[in-house]
């Protein structure tokens, strides 16, 4: 028992110490007046300059949110959010558009430094126009488009993209450089009034990333996007549109952190994935927003929407998460499998400790013939966490030869947290064959025992267990991803494995 | 003679639809319905008229009935069922050596077997004090609710320590030729060390609409072992709504296997709570759903206590536009260390119109546990009736056998021999039957 002991110990002792995103850049701030009506919508749409059919589509969201409940039947606690109690935009000062690096704030680039996003490496190699942008150190180059608070503050690798016929660039710059693509797919996947999360980002979105990749084209780098929440009191709506057009690939990761407080702060993202006849897209997602102390105070609300339309024959989009911060995670990335023989995959890790709550899961649509569809989700409960799987595998009669296999773990470490599955199925076609699977575990004497036997210490042979038990998922995260990943489930369970 | 007049006209008019039709027939009966004279049950069904009348039939917005919908109850009048004399109706075949019989709900003690250990509940009341409703929720839970208002009559059956009450079947008919609603309400307590095996059946013939909503509350005592067959064979118009509870204290079992096979709109819900150490709950179960039919299983099953095994595998075959639902959620309390749980639903589509939902649901709070649930939807295997067909056996046949075998994992995992060849009997040729 001493080894379980020690363990559940350990967990205790994981505090906000461990949390090395928890600072705070000062930086000269742009607000619009805290509180949520109909002229703080205009607010932001002004601000942004966007075209009338823009500030018409945010105003019915308005409209929509206002008659809707926030949903309640998921498997979290929280107190009700004031709403009129926040700042819905907020963006650092500075001149409109940053043309290069340079006429970005340089605390902000310090910020990214610190969390580890190499902004300024890459955007000298961006400068460099043309062949110069040759791969530092043997690295693949990753293209980052930075969004601080509401507001996207730099995007590298422009030029390169660019050549390929890529866009890859803010929304808001989208919204003025590419209007008639995001006209015609922005909210075809997830509509203004798909749910109150979804309904509010509509009307209050501030920025986001956009990308769109044309026909044949396969993306040359990874697509990442860095959010940050900074500024008190703010809630951050960032909203993607994501497009591959036929026989495109792109894969496209994201990344956030918040500082350390003691107050919850509302991230209401929503992103839309379309993949047309033969594309890929990969979406893959390190969610490190502050989860709150040991107490369970403060953190991030994470109330997302995500979700994909395989519209295309053969088209693929694979969803890999690793959810290890907020307070509170309430998201389902899902895949509407529209095409022929289209794929959809989610992989997940989500940790809960101290007291945080997840309620996240996917869901599957099969509409077309022989679609295919993946689901492996892992959930690790620790401290006084609550870690809920909840997805839906929906087959349609006309999803003749549909295949759907789904398999969730759970893993509780200590005696106070939870561990929950709630699958759905529901199946209408008699060819579609659909199999789940579940199990829940803890890591056992024995597993623990072996590895010590060998000289492992106790918190290495955690480290291992644990390891062992995401394998699945973590493979799925492309190579720069997956080391952090890694990093950063040691560090949230860092004090539970002794 | 005016009296008497009145009885018979509330007797055959129809009530209004929906739940006001229910609580204004409760109006109209309360005086008449059994134990009105015990002041503690005139206030339980006080109580239970009022938790019906403050939720009114489940609709689809509540989750657990997501998948069904109460339409073809809530939008029909139903009457109350005359009291037939009748000594001569044709009963299935007994499925055991003791059978006790309820037609429409009341007790039959000409059709009954007197060596069986079941009473009459509406003629011993009384000792049903502090048994009746320790289990059934009614705050919750409407259609216990307006079973515990509206219970006519139903099966006592009180073992004592150490009693082996033998194999019973527990036969209720619903003699459907006008739209009847009946409310059986049965209890059953088993002290410690006690035994029985209960084919509870629920039987029914013609194609006329009426509604068998029974309500059983099974209190098991400690290393009591009691198994709970069901067969519900209602008739093609039938609405089977029923509610079990049970509660099991230290090393006692609750064995049970549910079959729906008859009905137009079925739905079985189990509430059980394994409240000692080491208290053991199987919850099997098949249906076999034809064209038209709509079946649910519904579980609910909590360790609320350490060391507690529970295994549950659930089968449906569907054929033609029917519609199976299983929903099945094992809760394990922090204190219930080393739960061994176990589940597996299973779906079989024998027809591009029907349509399958399923929803096992785990909640653990405790960590040192063991639960995995599986759950599997297909259609039958080509290769598996190809292999068959190649050795000279018809197609039908071949189906047929494929079918039964789906079906014959479930059926055995009853350990009793009398309730297994009952429950083996009413599954075997049914897809012949569905051709």
């Amino acid at each position: 028992m001493p080894a379980v002991t020690e363990t559940i110990d350990a967990v205790h002792s994981v505090t906000n110490s461990t949390y090395k995103y928890g600072f705070e850049t000062d930086i000269d701030m742009d607000f619009a007046p805290k509180g949520l009506n109909e002229d703080i919508v205009r607010f932001i749409s002004a601000k942004k300059g966007e075209p009338e059919w823009l500030l018409e589509w945010r105003l019915k969201a308005f409209a929509l949110w206002k008659t809707m409940a926030e949903p309640r039947w998921a498997a979290v606690k929280f107190p009700p959010i004031d709403y009129q109690d926040a700042y819905y935009y907020a963006a650092p000062k500075k001149k409109d558009g940053p043309k290069s690096l340079d006429e970005v704030d340089p605390e902000l680039l310090r910020t990214y430094e610190k969390l580890g996003i190499p902004l300024k490496e890459q955007a000298i190699l961006a400068g460099v126009e043309g062949a110069g942008e040759s791969p530092a150190e043997g690295r693949m180059p990753v293209a980052v488009d930075a969004v601080f608070d509401s507001v996207s503050v730099a995007t590298t690798f422009k030029g390169r993209l660019e050549k390929e016929g890529i866009i890859f660039c803010s929304i808001s710059e989208a919204v003025r450089n590419h209007p008639e693509l995001v006209r015609q797919y922005l909210g075809t996947v997830v509509p203004q009034g798909d749910n109150f999360y979804a309904a509010l980002n509509s009307a209050v979105f501030t920025d986001g990333s956009f990308v769109y990749i044309p026909k044949g084209v396969r993306c040359p780098m990874e697509l990442s996007t860095y959010f940050r929440i900074n500024a008190k009191s703010t809630g951050q709506f960032e909203r993607t549109l994501i497009i591959a057009d036929a026989g495109a690939h792109v894969s496209y990761l994201e990344g956030c952190t918040a500082p350390m407080r003691d107050e919850n702060q509302l991230h209401a993202a929503v992103v839309e994935l379309v993949a047309l006849d033969d594309a890929t897209i990969k979406y893959s997602t390190v969610q490190n927003w502050y989860p709150g102390d040991e107490n369970g105070k403060g953190g991030i609300y994470n109330f997302v929407t995500k979700r994909g339309a395989c519209r295309g024959a053969r088209s693929k989009i694979s969803w890999t998460q690793v959810e290890t911060g907020s307070s509170i995670t309430w998201k389902y990335p899902s895949c509407i499998l529209q095409g022929d023989d289209s794929v959809g995959e989610f992989y997940s890790v989500a940790i809960t400790n101290n007291w945080q709550q997840a309620d996240t899961g996917t869901k599957m649509f099969h509409i077309g013939k022989n679609t295919r569809s993946t689901i492996i989700s892992k959930g690790i409960s620790a401290g006084q966490g609550q870690n809920t799987y909840r997805g839906l595998v929906k087959i349609s009669p006309k999803a003749s030869g549909a295949r759907n296999f789904t398999q969730c773990d759970s893993l509780l470490i200590g005696d106070k947290c939870g561990a929950h599955t709630v699958p759905y199925i529901e199946n209408r076609c008699m060819t579609a064959k659909v199999e789940h699977e579940a199990t829940t575990s803890r890591i056992a004497e024995d597993q623990l025992f072996y590895c010590r036997q060998r000289g492992l210490s106790e918190e290495d042979a955690v480290g291992l267990i644990v390891n062992g038990f995401c394998r699945e998922v973590l493979k799925e995260l492309p190579m720069e991803f997956a080391v952090e990943a890694q990093k950063l489930l040691q560090i949230s369970l860092e004090g539970s494995v002794g | 003679m005016s009296a008497t007049g009145d009885i018979i006209m509330a007797e055959n008019a129809l009530t209004e639809p929906g739940a006001s039709g229910f609580l204004h027939r409760f109006e109209g009966l309360r005086a008449r319905l059994p134990g009105q004279r015990l002041p503690w049950l005139a206030a339980r069904r006080e109580a239970a008229a009022e938790a019906f009348r403050a939720q009114g039939f489940p609709t689809r917005r509540v989750e657990a009935w997501k998948y069904t919908d109460l339409a073809p109850l809530t939008q029909a009048g139903f009457g109350e069922a005359l009291t037939s004399v009748d000594g001569a109706m044709t009963l299935p075949r007994a499925a055991a050596p003791r059978r006790v019989v309820f037609v429409d709900g009341r007790f039959r003690p000409d059709l009954s077997d007197p060596e069986a250990p079941v009473r009459s509940l509406a003629q011993h009341l009384g000792a049903a004090e502090g048994l009746l409703g320790s289990l059934a929720r009614i705050e919750d839970l409407p259609l216990v609710a307006l079973n515990t208002a509206m219970f006519e009559d139903g099966a006592l059956i009180d073992l004592a320590p150490g009693e082996d009450g033998g194999v019973v079947e527990l036969l209720h008919v619903t003699l459907a030729d006008r739209p009847v609603a009946v409310h059986p309400r049965h209890l059953v307590r088993l002290g410690a060390g006690a035994k029985l095996v209960l084919i509870e059946r629920n039987w029914g013939h013609g194609e006329s609409r009426y509604l068998n909503s029974p309500v059983l509350e099974f209190e098991v005592a400690a290393d009591a072992h009691v198994t709970h067959a069901r067969l519900q064979q209602e008739g093609k118009g039938g609405i089977h709504l029923s509610t079990v509870f049970a509660r099991v204290a230290e090393e006692g079992t609750y064995d049970s296997f549910l079959l729906h096979a008859g009905a137009k709109l079925a739905r079985s819900e189990a509430h059980v709570v394994l409240a000692g150490p080491k208290a053991a709950a199987h919850l099997n179960g098949a249906q076999l759903l034809g064209d038209g039919q709509h079946g649910d299983c519904t579980t609910f099953l909590e360790h609320a206590a350490p060391d507690c095994p529970s295994r549950q595998t659930v089968k449906t075959v569907l054929a033609g536009k029917s519609r199976g639902v299983f929903q099945g959620k094992i809760l394990v309390d922090q204190i219930a260390q080393r739960t061994d749980g176990y589940q597996m639903n299973q779906a079989l589509l024998l027809s591009d119109q029907a349509e399958i939902d399923s929803k096992p649901q785990l909640e653990i709070y405790a960590d040192d546990v063991k639960c995995s649930h599986g759950a599997t939807v297909g259609e039958l295997d080509e290769d598996q009736i190809f292999y068959l067909r190649s050795r000279g056996i018809p197609e039908a046949t071949a189906r047929s056998l494929l079918i039964e075998a789906f079906l014959q994992e479930a059926v055995e995992s009853v350990a009793d021999e009398t309730a297994r060849a009952a429950l083996a009997e009413a599954v075997s040729g049914w897809w012949e039957k569905m051709a």
